[in-house]
């Protein structure tokens, strides 16, 4: 597989990859503390698909605004979220970026133009869509790029909004992280024809791009994002990715579904982290032991989060009914 | 200085000042603009601001009130058209699962300052799907607001209110009154959500009716004094947040009470506030607090059958007579 054009300087490349590894990192921790019942629910592991994530939101200014997915804490990490806040969420306590409220399937993060996870598949393509509006709308030069997985694609709402955002040309990317599961069953099973064609049916240009292949899905959003900017979106990105883990963090007897041998072949030649740090060794960017040094540090840098919110104070119970409307403090005490 | 306009005419009014007012208010929804709805409600507004505000969108309601939402979330100030209030379940998941739940899901730190105008009411003929009064399901809904004018002036105070508020909310109006007219003050006014409308005085029964209903009980309150019945007739003008204490204070006054509302009768808006009467003034009741709600059957199209479906004048007093004079039950 060719690479991507070297057109960005060593400091985005080692934040890219020190990203990824932070995502990873993340996962690895958040799937420990479901396995050791410290965390309440479930979650989404977004392991596999980081050079998604990065290479669209390296693309990014900070007041971009994205929107995420159940399998969200990818897009959260890479659009600047902080561990310690996201670990507080996902363990629902107060310090967390939504003091609890959210939890892992509706985290957002505001202060970086994260407009929120969604546990309803497909169900934030409106508010993208609706966030590019405003920004035309408002000639703010802001963009939304929209995250959603290949099953979200067999949702109505997408037709809709692809239709408006192609007739008033708004400033906004359809991101589909295609890793090839609507949640426990193949997509190809039940997706008929193609999906990039479907956005084309709307004049949408659109791209396929290898997911796992950061530089290639970062140049590619470059390009987008300064085209969304001057007015000649929407575009529709097809990104090929995996997923290593399960639908969600209980999903573990899947034999069913996908074989051991897909996943594995997936992880020892596809890794979106391994090939990268690759080559940034065989471009002399980074030595072996500079990106051990990395790993370490996040590793340090997500125990000691972690940490952090075991130890964090859950919410006071005062709090359940506020923020049930904004301007009333407590909604029930009227 | 007060003149008569339509309910329509103050409707589109509310919405003009606000849109002179605030640029970043919008209406968006299915031919809104050069149509001005199939009512007309909104005609004349794209002359003034333009197809940039005036927006008028495929028929596609989940994806247009979505839009909104993610408006909404980002600086804007997005009034939905929707078209009839049937077109509500077709929106239940950007409204229900995003718009009311946002706020809250982000811990106060995103709000959705969004509102979906639509309507309600039968006996306009047209049949199942274009005539039901659906405000009782997005009351369920905690994070929703729900405003339910009764006349012109009503629906102009309550509009611009709801325009302004950093919450969701949603508008009922009723579209058999939109040539319906009533003084409204040329001077500007808002009317402030949870304060309920004391319509009428009364010592002997009160009547809670909402929206389309006001009307109906504040002629029944004609009849019923006529046969030396007092009714007062009490209008909550939203049902979310919902004015308990008038409502409450009222009948512990006149120690009977009849609520009267246009949505199906069963798990509805009359079930809701006969039982908070229920809860806070049942030791001063001197009969079951009585309520009459739409037939519990789709609205048929036959003017024969859907007239039946409706609480009327003469069905509001029979059941207030009945209450204040003992047979209740009977005229159960």
């Amino acid at each position: 597989m060719a690479r991507a054009t070297a057109k960005t300087n060593t400091e985005d490349y080692i934040r890219m990859y020190t990203q990824m590894v932070r995502i990873r990192a993340f996962e690895d921790n958040a799937n420990q503390l479901y396995l050791a019942a410290k965390m309440p629910g479930l979650t989404h592991m977004y392991s596999g698909q980081e050079a998604v994530a990065v290479g669209i939101c390296e693309a990014l200014e900070d007041d971009d605004r994205i929107t995420s997915t159940h399998r969200g804490h990818g897009h959260c990490v890479a659009k600047g979220a902080e561990f310690k806040q996201m670990f507080c969420e996902l363990l629902g306590k107060a310090e967390g970026y939504c003091r609890g409220k959210g939890g892992s399937m509706h985290i957002a993060d505001t202060s970086h133009g994260n407009l929120g996870a969604n546990a309803i598949v497909g169900g934030s393509m409106g508010i993208a869509t609706g966030a590019a509006l405003s920004a035309k709308l408002q000639k703010t030069g802001r963009i939304a790029v929209c995250f959603f997985g290949d099953g979200a694609t067999a949702q109505g709402l997408w037709y809709e909004v692809m239709n408006m955002a192609a007739l008033w040309k708004l400033p906004v990317i359809y991101a589909c992280e295609n890793n090839g599961y609507s949640e426990y069953t193949r997509t190809d099973e039940i997706a008929a024809g193609s999906i990039t064609a479907r956005a084309e049916a709307f004049g949408i240009e659109s791209f396929e791009v290898d997911g796992q292949d950061v530089l290639a899905v970062n140049e590619l959003a470059r390009g987008l994002v300064e085209r969304c900017r001057k007015g000649e979106g929407p575009f529709f990105v097809n990104l090929a990715t995996y997923r290593y883990h399960g639908h969600h963090v209980g999903d573990i007897n899947r034999d069913y579904y996908r074989s051991k041998d897909e996943e594995s072949e997936w992880k020892q030649h596809r890794d979106p982290i391994t090939n990268f740090g690759k080559w940034l060794e065989a471009q002399n960017i980074a030595s072996a032991e500079e990106l051990v040094g990395i790993n370490d540090a996040v590793r340090r840098e997500a125990e000691a989060a972690v940490a952090h919110a075991e130890a964090a104070a859950y919410p006071d119970v005062s709090e359940v009914d506020m923020h049930v409307h904004a301007g009333i403090p407590h909604a029930l005490s009227a | 200085m007060t003149r008569e306009l339509t309910l329509s005419k103050a409707v589109n009014e509310a919405i003009a000042e606000e849109m002179r007012r605030d640029p970043t208010v919008f209406v968006i929804g299915e031919d809104v603009a050069e149509a001005g709805t199939p009512f007309k409600v909104l005609a004349g507004l794209v002359d003034e601001f333009g197809t940039e505000r005036v927006i008028d969108t495929p028929i596609s309601e989940p994806g247009f009130t979505g839009l909104a939402v993610g408006a909404a979330m980002t600086g804007s100030r997005p009034i939905v058209d929707l078209m009839f209030g049937d077109f509500l379940f077709l929106v239940m998941d950007q409204l229900c699962n995003q718009a009311a739940k946002i706020h809250y899901m982000s811990g106060g730190t995103m709000t959705v300052p969004m509102v979906l105008r639509t309507n309600l009411g039968a006996t306009r003929r047209s049949a199942a799907q274009h005539s039901q009064s659906l405000h009782a399901l997005v009351a369920h809904i905690p994070g929703l607001k729900v405003a339910m004018p009764s006349s012109a002036y009503e629906a102009k105070g309550l509009l611009k209110t709801a325009i302004r508020d950093d919450n969701p909310v949603v508008i009922f109006e009723d579209k058999l009154m939109y040539q319906d007219k009533a003084p409204v003050p040329e001077e500007e006014y808002l009317i402030p959500f949870g304060q309920a409308n004391v319509l009428r005085e009364g010592r002997d029964i009160t009547l809670v009716a909402t929206s389309s209903m006001v009307q109906v009980c504040s002629k029944a309150a004609e009849t019923l004094a006529a046969e030396g019945i007092s009714a007062e007739v009490i209008d909550p003008r939203t049902i979310v947040p919902l004015d308990e204490a008038t409502i409450v204070a009222s009948v512990r006054k006149t120690s009977r009470a009849l609520v009267v509302d246009e949505g199906h009768q069963s798990y509805g808006v009359t079930a809701e506030i006969a039982a908070r009467i229920a809860e806070r003034a049942f030791y001063h009741l001197d009969a079951p607090v009585g309520r009459i709600g739409a037939m519990d059957v789709p609205v048929p199209f036959s003017p024969a059958l859907e007239d039946l479906t409706v609480p009327t004048p003469d069905a509001v007093a029979d059941r207030a007579r009945a209450l204040c004079k003992g047979g209740w039950a009977d005229a159960a």
